[in-house]
């Protein structure tokens, strides 16, 4: 785990792993990955919450789980700035993590990759590998958005390329 | 618009007639020229060829495929216009991708296949092929238009669509299986496909097809720092699959720690990459054509001008079920093919004894080497040789999970987990 700062590595740690390495075309052996998705997804959401770091919202917007739609937020200078997340489930999964996509901050940043996908460290890809099949959605969130939003936010902010949502109304009147 | 010059000309000429004063007729004969300029301007705006029907070896300047079918005629080639026979699939259609496609289209392929889901944009302008006023266009959209002015004998097939999603690779599946273009053909509807990408997700997704599919294919990559690049010809079943092993990407030789990532994602020369698809697309038609040698794996490090070399056998035990199938099948068929191999060296005559390329799979990287015609062709897959190095750790399967793993309780409801997950969303 070189090159991650202790806080994501602790917070890793504690999100339950998976077992099954199935994908979207397994039929009922991705049914089985599912199941372990949602668990660890629920108790990473629960965990957030009860450490005061809640920061996403995410959700299965098909009935098959390959596709997922939500929120992401992250608070700078006391001010929450949140974005739309999406992503699909690729056809091999989980030996290739999902790209984790942030649509409206597309051609803001280079640390992005077209149609929005964030560009992730050098260390994310080499720890996803060596941990397949055992990584999983939360995994994903924890390891790349989380410290993605951590380092490009502030950025984006202070270079004026995001506003905060009350900024555009409230600037003219002071 | 020419009609209208036409006409203009006309005017200016009886206007000139019926000029009182001959000092203006100097002027006047200024504008007559450049309206005249213009005019050949016009005219000389592009003209489509029409269609060939049969390639020609006729050395005339109209005939577009003189050149090509000398080859033939040097013997380099024994019969060029086959070359109309072949279906190709081109994925990604980025900066190797779309140059790839130029070469096969000015060199008559029959049909191509173009699989991308991304617009031109400004920013792809230090590569090649694309115009500044496609920006906007999807790629797919826009290769078409310059490829068929191009060539247009040559079959385009577009598919603008994300191969990674279930539902795009479900598409690629089925027209890469689809004959109706030569459906005498044996195995699928295409002779190759050409992986033109730019990511690891993507080029597990072409391996997950072509494994499936048994499908020979070409891997191609250029390094996101672009100084090095390498492409790889898979065979499923007889050569390593992209699963077998972590890919192999060729050392740049800069010390990744020195590597300045900060602030951008990936760099591009349109040098590289037109090396790259030089090098893919020349082994694409040496491949096709049966001419000299096809490279297994081949790198280029632009830094040093190096081009290592290798050759890697399938890994039994890959974690792709559709390459362990096919490895299967490759075994099963080796007393026929030691057969036909007998058959032809008989017919060839005594010639020198070669090594053993593909023999029996034992789960390594094997290095050619000229030395060692015999015996020990496979090394450890630590040894690579030099200049190559594996651009990602194996699974580490082994190790000891650091946390208990999440109970595995197959009474679970999927949906009840479901509202689970919604009700703490929604707290
Ligand atoms: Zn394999």
């Amino acid at each position: 785990m070189e090159g991650w700062d202790p806080n994501t590595k602790s917070t890793l740690t504690q999100i339950p792993l998976l077992t099954t390495k199935s994908g979207p075309r397994d039929g009922a052996a991705w049914t089985v990955r599912l199941k372990e998705e949602y668990k660890s997804l629920i108790a990473y959401t629960q965990m957030n919450k009860s450490n005061d770091n809640d920061w996403f919202r995410i959700s299965a917007s098909n009935p098959e789980g390959t596709r997922w739609t939500g929120k992401c937020w992250y608070v700078y200078n006391l001010l929450k700035y949140e974005f739309d997340l999406q992503f699909d489930i690729p056809v091999t999964y989980p030996s290739t993590a999902p790209e984790l996509e942030l649509p409206q901050l597309d051609g803001k940043t280079q640390k992005m990759y077209r149609g929005g996908k964030i560009c992730l460290t050098v260390h994310f890809k080499p720890l996803w590998a060596k941990n397949c099949p055992r990584f999983g959605i939360a995994h994903a969130l924890c390891l790349g958005l989380a410290p993605w939003l951590a380092a490009e936010i502030p950025i984006l902010v202070d270079s004026g390329m995001i506003k905060h949502k009350d900024d555009a109304t409230s600037s003219t009147e002071s | 618009m020419e009609i209208e010059l036409n006409d203009l000309i006309a005017d200016l000429q009886s206007l000139n007639q019926s000029l009182p004063d001959p000092s203006l007729r100097d002027a006047f004969h200024k504008i007559q020229s450049r309206v005249e300029h213009i005019a050949d301007l016009v005219r000389a705006e592009p003209v489509r060829r029409s269609k060939v029907k049969d390639m020609s070896a006729e050395v005339v300047d109209s005939n577009p495929y003189s050149r090509l079918m000398a080859l033939q005629r040097m013997g380099i080639v024994e019969n060029y216009e086959r070359i109309r026979n072949f279906s190709i699939a081109i994925v990604g259609v980025g900066g190797v991708g779309s140059v790839s496609a130029e070469m096969l289209t000015r060199c008559g392929i029959g049909r191509l296949l173009l699989y991308d889901y991304d617009k031109v944009e400004l920013a792809n302008m230090n590569r090649l092929f694309f115009r500044p006023d496609q920006a906007g266009m999807t790629k797919t959209d826009a290769a078409v238009q310059t490829l068929s002015d191009i060539n247009p004998d040559v079959v385009l097939e577009s598919y603008t669509l994300n191969i990674t999603t279930v539902d795009g690779f479900e598409t690629f599946m089925s027209s890469l299986k689809n004959k109706s273009f030569s459906p005498d053909k044996q195995g699928n509807g295409v002779d190759l496909v050409l992986s033109c990408v730019d990511n690891y997700e993507a080029r597990m997704a072409v391996n997950q097809a072509c494994n499936e599919l048994s499908q020979t294919w070409f891997e191609s990559g250029v390094s996101e720092d672009a100084v090095s690049g390498h492409i790889q010809l898979l065979i499923p079943g007889e050569t390593a699959c992209f699963a077998c092993a972590p890919p192999l990407v060729v050392a740049s030789g800069i010390d990744e720690r020195t590597l300045k990532r900060e602030g951008v994602c990936a760099a591009s020369l349109p040098t590289t990459m037109g090396v790259i698809a030089g090098l893919l697309i020349q082994n694409t038609l040496k491949f096709l054509l049966g001419f000299g040698q096809v490279s297994p794996y081949l790198g280029y490090n632009s830094l040093k001008d190096f081009f290592p070399t290798m050759q890697m056998k399938p890994n039994p035990q890959c974690s792709n079920a559709a390459c362990l199938k096919r490895q299967g099948e490759y075994i099963l068929a080796k007393p026929d093919r030691d057969a036909a191999a007998k058959a032809k060296l008989e017919a060839e005559g005594p010639s020198i004894e070669e090594g053993p390329l593909h023999d029996d799979n034992e789960w390594n990287i094997s290095v050619v080497d000229d030395h060692e015609p015999d015996g020990t062709n496979t090394t450890s897959s630590d040894a690579l040789p030099e200049g190559l190095t594996h651009e990602l750790p194996t699974a580490d399967e082994f190790q000891n999970p650091v946390t208990p793993e999440a109970p595995i309780n197959d009474n679970d409801d999927i949906d009840e987990l479901r509202r689970q997950l919604e009700a703490i969303n929604s707290a």
